[in-house]
């Protein structure tokens, strides 16, 4: 009788207090703590001999975006998330105007320009233009309506990326944040449409597309032409690392390297050898492969279980959203996250060509982390939304 | 909430629904790529990534020693130390700089750039005595590396430099019984296995594997030190009042072929085999030139070099004759201090002649004239069968590299002259080695022995040991012409050209020789003596070369009294070593 008195009661205030979700934040929490490990397991050796001692550097770099993302995130969950509807074309236009500034001002790091930097600190466009584009369509598309549904409007949406990637394309040399943000894009549509034929059929068409682009250049490879760019030299050592072993295939190679020799239990975290220079800047995109050589598989297992539970949260929180803008807003981060997991996974293990791509909440980078942060605080923001009822 | 938004909512939970699950498959996708990388790849990985994290060091092992018939070391190894800095790990680098700079006697400033190089590993000095090492570890200065290494050393400096040999660099032989028992005296090395990082810096918490040495193991030679230093103090005695270029002596028991002394002086230091002699100056000498002399100085004599034998070979047409029965011991012969061969007139060193004297007498006098007769008794074709069956063309095989050949007349070549000259030991060259061994054959009842130093291999926790066996040829003469052989060359000492060598209450058998350097013509000479005993059962054997003496040199005369004077000191030394033997068995 009491345990009834006592349900209903915390049934009730349920029903008025705002929802959030520890487990979507615990989850982040604990995937952003792991990257701090990580990236001092990673980078303390390089650091110590490239900062003269410091192993810490990369670290406490980390760690300061790490706070100012928690921050941010907190900040942007308590803030009713319509708020940014508002903003959504300047958001667009931002973005936009931030990557032409590159041309003029941007900063070069290992052959790329990528970067601008607002005095001391550095940031990336694209992790800008990921957001921006999440915002932006979620806005588009509710306002829409069932005009999506029509071709033009299909193609509408298809269409609104397309500027922002080719010009991180072309102008950043940054294919794989092109890949995404048309992949966000995507996803967005998809959720948005009924239909399932229609992307069914442009799948199949993508995948045709780059079995041809790989069959092309292997066979221009074989016939002798040395014209190829460093685009086609990649899928040549993607399909046989070991032949451009001090070329392209590198760093996909002493990936390889660690991830095998960690095995079934790992060498123990800290016990890479793999990051002691053999792979360069194993903080960054390569950091996943350093995951497996110190927890073996069992922990490269454990990492991606933790990635398919945030999604499913994503996924949870999408589906119970109080309206259209934010779910879709929700499905935007889902797809930013998983298509870029995906994609860095898939690299790291020589399963697709490398490109160049972070593992979320993990990877070495502090506009990345705090960009995420605010994407996770979007996503706790919708989640406040949901009235337990609903659920 | 309009009826619209939630027909919209539900496609949309569906489609949102389908996208987790698309991205699920391609996780699981990806941990099935993980699987097969981690698990079935592992090995294949894991032995690549092994290849390029581990640097090998090898550990010396230590080399085997050289024991004499005694026990006493000939050749060891001393414990060296390698100091060497590793820049990461210093803490304190002025300490580092001061205690090191203290105790390895170095400027500070040689100490101080060494130190602060930024490299993987930065030898300071190596070759550090032991002592001066411990005492550097006892600091225990962190970044400081003090590793043990061995170094060849021969604790009588150039006692038997020739035969011992020395070691090179890698601590392999470079001459001598060094090279020959290269193989059992080398050991194995170890290793050590460091991780070290892409720019090949060790990484020090990864530690160290290690793959211990073998030590070589020890070997054990025939060669007596007490006898060897005796033999050598008589041989710089002799060239030091004949003023000689070099003497030979060379001391083994005709029996089995062990040879208890070998000595070419001059001598050189094996602990720094590569100095050359202070009369030299080396100043202005090309690298080849000096390589040259090095080469010069390192010869063994009485190996490596071949001389004309002289008078010392008629033991050889004597053993040939008699055996073949061409001459008996008491056949006469008239020597009117020439002989007659075609239309040559050979002299005998008499002038004046001998007269009549029997075979025995003949080789008393080592008499020219009556050896040509028998030579030429016995006929090219008899006389090449012979030295066929002595062994005289093979090489002995003994155990020291660089044997010379026997350098002879082909036997079409050899016309009466020719054979008349073989018949008293000249116009062709032999080995000392080679003289030794063949006379050995004559007096020890007709049996070819080996000349060799090594007896037997041992490791050295006394385990394993290895005896080694040598070739002996049988019926190399019939035991009544070695029985002969032994009773007329103890007349030559006792009452003929040895009698220099004759020492009361021994008997002692011996033949001398005096022959002409080659070539001929410069008034240069070699005396040589060779002598055994007991003359009936001989145990010891000995050969006195001494090469170009100054004043007098008939071997008769300077080389006979060597071997007496040895025979004097080592004769009874043996004796009773004899006796401990026998009474220890």
């Amino acid at each position: 009788m009491a345990e009834r008195m006592t349900r209903a009661a915390s049934r009730r205030k349920s029903n008025t207090a705002n929802y959030m979700d520890y487990s979507l934040l615990f989850i982040v929490i604990f995937l952003l703590g792991f990257g701090l490990v990580m990236v001092y397991s990673t980078s303390s050796y390089e650091a110590n001999l490239q900062f003269d001692g410091d192993s810490a550097w990369y670290f406490r770099k980390q760690l300061w975006a790490s706070i100012l993302g928690v921050a941010a995130m907190f900040f942007v969950a308590n803030i009713p998330y319509h708020f940014w509807e508002r903003f959504s074309v300047l958001a667009y236009l931002v973005s936009a105007g931030l990557i032409l500034l590159i041309i003029p001002f941007g900063h070069s790091a290992n052959g790329a320009t990528r970067w601008l930097y607002i005095g001391p600190i550095s940031i990336q466009p694209a992790e800008i233009a990921k957001l921006g584009m999440i915002l932006f369509l979620s806005s588009m598309i509710c306002s829409m309506g069932k005009k999506i549904r029509q071709r033009k409007g299909f193609y509408a949406v298809l269409a609104v990326p397309v500027p922002i990637a080719l010009m991180l394309w072309l102008i950043t040399s940054n294919m794989s944040s092109a890949i995404i943000v048309m992949g966000i894009a995507a996803l967005m549509l998809f959720v948005s449409c009924p239909d399932y034929k229609r992307f069914i059929f442009l799948s199949l068409l993508a995948i045709a597309g780059a079995a041809l682009v790989v069959f092309v250049i292997v066979k221009m490879a074989e016939s002798g032409a040395d014209n190829l760019d460093y685009r086609g030299a990649r899928i040549l050592a993607w399909l046989d690392p070991e032949a451009f072993a001090s070329g392209k295939g590198f760093q996909t190679l002493q990936g390889l390297y660690a991830i095998g020799s960690g095995g079934i239990l790992g060498k123990g975290l800290g016990a890479s050898k793999q990051k002691l220079g053999f792979i360069p800047e194993a903080q960054n995109d390569m950091i996943f492969s350093i995951i497996c050589e110190e927890l073996g598989l069992f922990g490269a297992i454990a990492v991606i279980l933790m990635f398919i539970m945030l999604i499913w949260r994503f996924m949870v929180i999408a589906n119970n959203a109080p309206d259209l803008f934010g779910a879709l807003l929700v499905v935007g981060v889902l797809g930013h996250i998983a298509i870029q997991v995906i994609l860095n996974i898939a690299v790291v293990t020589n399963t697709i060509p490398n490109t160049g791509i972070s593992l979320p909440f993990i990877s070495y980078g502090g506009t990345s982390v705090l960009f995420l942060m605010i994407e996770i605080g979007l996503v706790l923001s919708v989640a406040k939304g949901i009235r337990l009822k609903d659920l | 909430m309009k009826e619209v938004d939630y027909s919209h909512k539900t496609f949309h939970r569906n489609k949102t629904v389908a996208v987790f699950f698309l991205c699920l498959a391609v996780f699981l996708g990806l941990i099935g790529r993980l699987v097969y990388l981690m698990v079935f790849q592992s090995e294949y990985y894991t032995q690549k990534a092994k290849e390029l994290h581990e640097r090998e060091r090898s550990i010396k092992a230590a080399r085997g020693r050289i024991i004499d018939a005694n026990g006493e070391i000939l050749a060891d190894n001393k414990t060296v130390c390698t100091i060497s800095v590793i820049h990461n790990q210093i803490e304190d680098a002025e300490q580092v700089i001061k205690i090191l700079s203290k105790e390895l006697e170095l400027s500070e400033d040689y100490v101080r750039k060494r130190v602060e190089k930024y490299s993987s590993i930065e030898k300071i000095k190596s070759n550090v005595d032991k002592s001066v090492g411990d005492i550097i570890r006892t600091y225990e200065l962190a970044g400081v590396k003090v590793d043990e290494d061995y170094k060849r050393y021969y604790p009588y400096d150039s006692l038997a430099s020739k035969v011992l040999g020395f070691t090179g660099g890698d601590n392999q032989g470079i001459i001598g019984l060094e090279v020959i028992y290269e193989e059992y005296l080398q050991g194995e090395a170890g290793t050590i296995l460091t991780v070290t990082d892409a720019k090949g810096v060790e990484v020090s918490e990864a530690g160290e594997e290690r793959i211990e040495p073998v030590n070589g193991d020890d070997l054990y030679v025939s060669l007596d030190i007490n006898i060897q230093s005796y033999a050598t103090q008589l041989a710089l005695q002799t060239m030091e009042t004949k003023q000689a270029q070099g003497v030979s002596i060379l001391v083994m028991n005709p029996q089995n072929g062990e040879i208890m002394a070998m000595v070419n002086v001059p001598e050189f230091d094996l602990n720094n085999p590569y100095t050359l002699p202070e009369t030299i100056d080396t100043a202005d000498l090309t690298e080849e030139k000096k390589q040259e002399l090095l080469n010069a100085m390192w010869r063994n004599g009485c190996i490596n070099d071949t001389y004309e034998p002289g008078s010392i070979f008629k033991t050889v047409t004597a053993a040939s004759a008699l055996e073949e029965g061409v001459v008996t011991v008491n056949d006469t012969f008239s020597c009117p201090g020439y002989v007659m061969v075609g239309d040559r007139r050979i002299r005998c060193h008499k002038i004046a002649g001998h007269g009549g004297q029997n075979f025995v007498e003949a080789t008393m006098n080592s008499c020219n004239p009556v050896f040509v007769t028998v030579g030429l008794r016995l006929g090219v074709d008899n006389f090449y069968k012979y030295f066929k069956q002595f062994g005289l063309l093979d090489k002995t095989g003994i155990d020291l590299p660089g044997e010379a050949r026997t350098i002879m007349h082909s036997k079409e070549n050899i016309g009466p002259v020719e054979l008349a000259t073989i018949s008293f030991g000249q116009s062709f060259q032999i080995t000392p080695i080679q003289l030794a061994t063949t006379v050995s054959s004559f007096v020890n009842g007709g049996r070819r022995v080996t000349p060799h130093f090594g007896v037997r291999v041992m490791s050295t926790d006394g385990e394993q040991s290895k005896s080694f066996a040598y070739q002996v040829k049988d019926n190399i003469v019939s035991k009544e012409t070695s029985e002969t052989m032994r009773y007329i060359l103890e007349q030559v000492v006792e009452n003929g050209g040895g009698k220099n060598a004759y020492i009361e209450g021994y008997r002692i058998g011996g033949k001398t020789a005096t022959s002409q350097t080659l070539p001929r013509g410069t008034n240069e000479y070699i005396a040589s003596f060779l002598g055994f005993y007991p003359a009936d059962n001989p145990t010891v054997l000995a050969v006195c070369i001494i090469n170009r003496p100054q004043g007098m040199y008939y071997g008769g005369q300077i080389a006979a009294p060597v071997v007496k004077q040895l025979f004097e000191n080592i004769l009874p030394y043996l004796e009773k070593m004899d006796y401990n033997n026998s009474s220890e068995s």
